[in-house]
């Protein structure tokens, strides 16, 4: 096995195994704590597929910025070294059968469909490119995306702090 | 082909990531962990527009920057539902969902 079969192998691992402690653990703060994990790995991912600056954002926004949101509003809210009850045995027997049952339709799709192989030479994504793309309104620019994201983030934010701010009155 | 990992791998591995953030979110109570459940639903997407991008349309790059769009549409999600977790917790004392009923009827 080549390295690079190997070091995919070894994400997509970590991500699966990751994921699904992050969703059985049963203290929340290391369910945060698993979805660090998940979430590097994932970064690792786009290391792999040489899309330096998606990854970077990746650990920036996500490992940095969400993760540490989450971690926040858990200390806030919840006793951490309490543990989450059990689930139902019966909402955890159903909810499977629908994951597995959509997960199962979706693999053998996926399976069925053939994907067309291009011979189109890479493009290679230095910071250049990204900032002129993302500037750019003629062919392969983003600009329009990029103004409406700044936009629904500038709303967020407004959002955020209106929602969580102390009302006067109480 | 890319390394000699084809693109249904990839496929597959945001498929099962996917339907784990599924899963989590049908069973978890708590508001944090089910925003948790949610985080991982967008990252399996994000993979697959990267993955799309890099093996079928090498020469462009609609997935990368779609991608981070995806992930910043994330993080201001986040950032609204945690202010609205921290008003449901100042008005209940809990953030189960199952306690939050008072809006319901």
């Amino acid at each position: 096995m080549e390295i690079n079969e190997l070091m995919f192998v070894i994400i997509g691992a970590v991500i699966i195994l990751f994921s699904i402690f992050t969703v059985t653990s049963r203290r929340i703060l290391r369910a945060a704590a698993f979805l660090l994990f998940v979430l590097v790995a994932t970064a690792g991912l786009y290391f792999w597929l040489e899309y330096q600056f998606l990854a970077a954002v990746q650990i920036t926004l996500y490992a940095g910025g969400i993760v540490v949101l989450i971690i926040f509003s858990i200390l806030l809210t919840s006793n951490v070294g309490e543990k989450i009850d059990k689930v139902e045995t019966k909402k955890v027997i159903f909810s499977a059968l629908a994951a597995i049952a959509g997960a199962i339709l979706c693999i053998t799709t996926i399976l069925q469909q053939q994907f067309q192989a291009t011979d189109a030479l890479a493009q290679e994504v230095n910071m250049k490119v990204i900032g002129k793309s993302l500037l750019n309104y003629g062919e392969n620019g983003y600009a329009l995306p990029f103004e409406v994201i700044s936009v629904l983030l500038l709303a967020a934010m407004v959002a955020a702090i209106v929602i969580a701010k102390k009302s006067k009155t109480s | 082909m890319l390394h000699g990992i084809r693109l249904e791998y990839f496929l597959i591995l945001a498929t099962l990531m996917f339907f784990v953030g599924v899963y989590g979110f049908l069973t978890r109570k708590n508001l944090i962990t089910m925003l948790m459940s949610i985080e991982l639903i967008l990252n399996a997407v994000n993979i697959n527009f990267v993955a799309f991008n890099k093996f079928l349309f090498p020469d462009k790059l609609e997935g990368h920057f779609f991608a981070l769009i995806v992930i910043a549409v994330a993080a201001a999600e986040a950032a609204v539902a945690i202010a609205i977790i921290i008003n449901i917790y100042r008005h209940f004392s809990n953030i189960n969902v199952e306690n939050v009923d008072e809006m319901k009827y």
